[in-house]
């Protein structure tokens, strides 16, 4: 078995503007490991949320190769992609995106409607997904009652709830203090080693990095630099 | 199945706007229901009144006889057969005899159409027995509340009628007004007066003649013979159905527009809420729904305003609907301008049919215009929406 999550190589992605044509990727090869807890950090502009929306299946590469989770994802019909997203990818967004109609536990559950999954189970796991970002007490409020840090644990908690293999996490504290950036990071920190979710993050904040147990810095839609650090717990001592 | 829900839970949700939607969707669901079953009373209200005052179950015409060629009326005559007879003898059939005639009062002159009619007969719902004579020289005849207005006639005045008789002699009498009777069949009563049928055969040279032979309600038509053809309902109402027809599309123009109105009010707001919740979209595309699911989810969006609406149309609409029923609707005055049989009080009438047809009609229509917006979904790019501030 194949044991990366990603892998991409010369990956290209161009973007017409007017006459012009910006490479918002260019050439990026890398690859990433099942559990890996990395990060794609970089100025704005540099392709961060690019690399995150091919990885995840939500856009494709102008040319290159991009293979998530043994998928070569230009071969995938969209109906895959679906399926691709649905049973193995969570996102977290900078907005956190929540469904204002529904209250938390419904949106929590709604990754699990779509898998299918029987009511005394969903119900189950939505209550385990609550538990890890600490709101079980929160379940029938509607996301226009919470806080941002709520807001963004029930996005963590929906998208971890199906315990897909891989998580992508674009800008996921920039609407936060640094009090709930810092939990929220250990919030997944946490269900990386609990779970073996392998989370990968767009980011450009300082308090996000501390955490990562590795950093790929693009510049230009290039890779810059790819660093691995020490099994890290420097942002829990900040 | 999640998606219907899903579609349930975010318009219910949406607050006012749904409602809002959902109550113009209802005035339209109302209206229409309303509209087809005022027009429903009134046809069967109207076919009612005709079947009772008029056609019974239906009528033998003699040969030549055509109710709107007055030329041809003088001719319009023949010997009642012995089939017919035996009917009329058995209280199954009336027969009447049509001519032509002047109607002279007041030093005015009236053309009208003289009827004979068993003062006996039992078929026909209008007031005969008051026709029989009583042996002092004036011939009892029965009008209607039309004609006694265009003619000031009322009541116990007498009157002079002139007539030609099968022979061609012109002759004249004096009838005294029995009864004016209250009818909505304007076919009995306009220009029209009543007298007995032997009277009239005596007083024409028309022995055990007649021109129409009206048979009783559920009687199965037989062959009459030679120089009688038998009409059934469906000919008779014919003129009816169409007239009502005319006045229901003629109508229909009300409900278009409320109709445009909501399905206005639903296209507009599912174009808007599309254009809102472009990042909603692209965040349940980024969660696994295909963008063909999300469509038929925004298009079941709209469609669910006509669940908020039955539920509305419910509340406020059934009970106005049973009131209007049981109460009826007071016409205004001039129907009788409309060319049929109305009463002073109309009375819808609803069926289960009206309802289903109608509410499928809305629903159809609620879907075409909820799903038009929702293809606009498939060219949503999520990637391009769900961008935060990095590139």
């Amino acid at each position: 078995m194949n044991d990366k999550i990603i892998e991409t190589e010369k990956l290209l992605k161009e973007y017409p503007m007017g006459h012009a044509v910006l490479k918002a990727l260019n050439n990026v090869s890398l690859s990433f490991d099942y559990g890996e807890f990395a990060g794609v950090v970089g100025p704005s502009g540099s392709g961060k949320t690019t690399f995150l929306n091919i990885a995840g299946t939500l856009d494709s590469p102008t040319s290159g190769l991009c293979r998530v989770l043994g998928q070569n994802i230009e071969s995938l019909s969209s109906r895959n992609a679906a399926e691709l997203r649905t049973k193995s990818i969570g996102f977290i967004f900078q907005t956190f995106n929540l469904l204002p109609a529904y209250t938390v536990f419904e949106n929590i559950e709604f990754p699990l409607l779509l898998l299918k999954i029987g009511k005394d189970e969903r119900k189950k796991m939505v209550a385990d997904a609550l538990k890890w970002v600490g709101l079980s007490d929160r379940s029938d409020s509607f996301p226009k009652d919470l806080s941002g840090g709520e807001c963004q644990r029930v996005a963590i908690a929906r998208a971890v709830v199906k315990k897909p293999k891989l998580i992508l996490a674009d800008e996921p504290t920039a609407n936060l203090d640094a009090e709930n950036s810092h939990n929220i990071m250990r919030t997944m920190r946490n269900l990386n080693k609990e779970l073996g979710i392998t989370f990968i993050f767009a980011t450009h904040d300082e308090k996000v990095m501390r955490y990562l147990k590795r950093k790929i810095t693009l510049v230009d839609g290039k890779v810059d630099n790819d660093q691995i650090t020490e099994e890290s717990d420097k942002g829990e001592k900040l | 199945m999640i998606i219907p829900v899903f579609a349930i839970k975010n318009t219910f949700r949406a607050g006012i706007k749904s409602w809002l939607n959902a109550f113009v969707l209802s005035l339209s669901i109302v209206s229409i229901i309303w509209l087809q079953g005022l027009y429903k009373g009134m046809y069967d209200q109207g076919t009612r009144a005709m079947i009772d005052a008029e056609l019974g179950g239906g009528q033998y015409w003699v040969e030549g006889y055509d109710p709107y060629d007055p030329f041809s009326i003088e001719d319009s005559h023949g010997k009642i057969t012995h089939v017919l007879s035996e009917m009329i003898k058995e209280k199954s059939a009336a027969c009447i005899l049509i001519a032509r005639g002047m109607l002279y009062k007041q030093g005015r002159m009236y053309s009208i159409l003289i009827k004979g009619i068993d003062p006996e007969q039992e078929i026909l719902s209008i007031p005969s027995g008051i026709l029989k004579e009583k042996n002092n020289g004036i011939i009892p005849a029965l009008i209607g509340t039309r004609m006694a207005k265009n003619s000031g006639l009322k009541k116990g005045d007498i009157f002079t009628v002139q007539w030609k008789d099968s022979k061609g002699v012109f002759d004249a009498m004096n009838f005294q007004v029995s009864e004016v009777m209250k009818t909505t069949v304007q076919n009995i009563d306009n220009n029209q007066i009543w007298i007995s049928l032997n009277t009239m055969q005596k007083i024409f040279n028309m022995h055990s003649e007649a021109t129409i032979v009206t048979i009783k309600k559920d009687i199965k038509p037989v062959n009459a013979g030679l120089n009688w053809e038998f009409k059934n309902l469906d000919f008779l109402l014919q003129d009816m159905k169409t007239l009502v027809q005319a006045k229901t599309a003629g109508a229909s123009i009300l409900y278009i527009i409320l109709i445009f109105l909501a399905m206005i009010a639903v296209f507009d707001t599912q174009t808007l809420s599309i254009f809102k919740r472009k990042k909603e979209i692209s965040t349940l595309i980024a969660m696994g729904m295909t963008k063909n699911k999300v469509i038929a989810l925004f298009t079941l969006e709209g469609m669910a305003y006509d669940i908020l609406a039955v539920i509305i149309a419910a509340i406020y609409g059934v009970p106005l609907l049973i009131f209007t029923a049981v109460k009826g609707w007071k016409m205004p005055a001039g129907t009788d301008t409309y060319g049929f049989a109305l009463g002073d009080v109309l009375y819808p009438v609803y069926s289960l049919n009206l309802v289903f047809w109608t509410l499928l009609f809305v629903f159809i229509l609620t879907a075409i215009v909820s799903y038009v917006p929702s293809r606009k979904i498939a060219k949503i790019e999520p990637a391009k929406i769900l961008r935060g501030s990095t590139f």
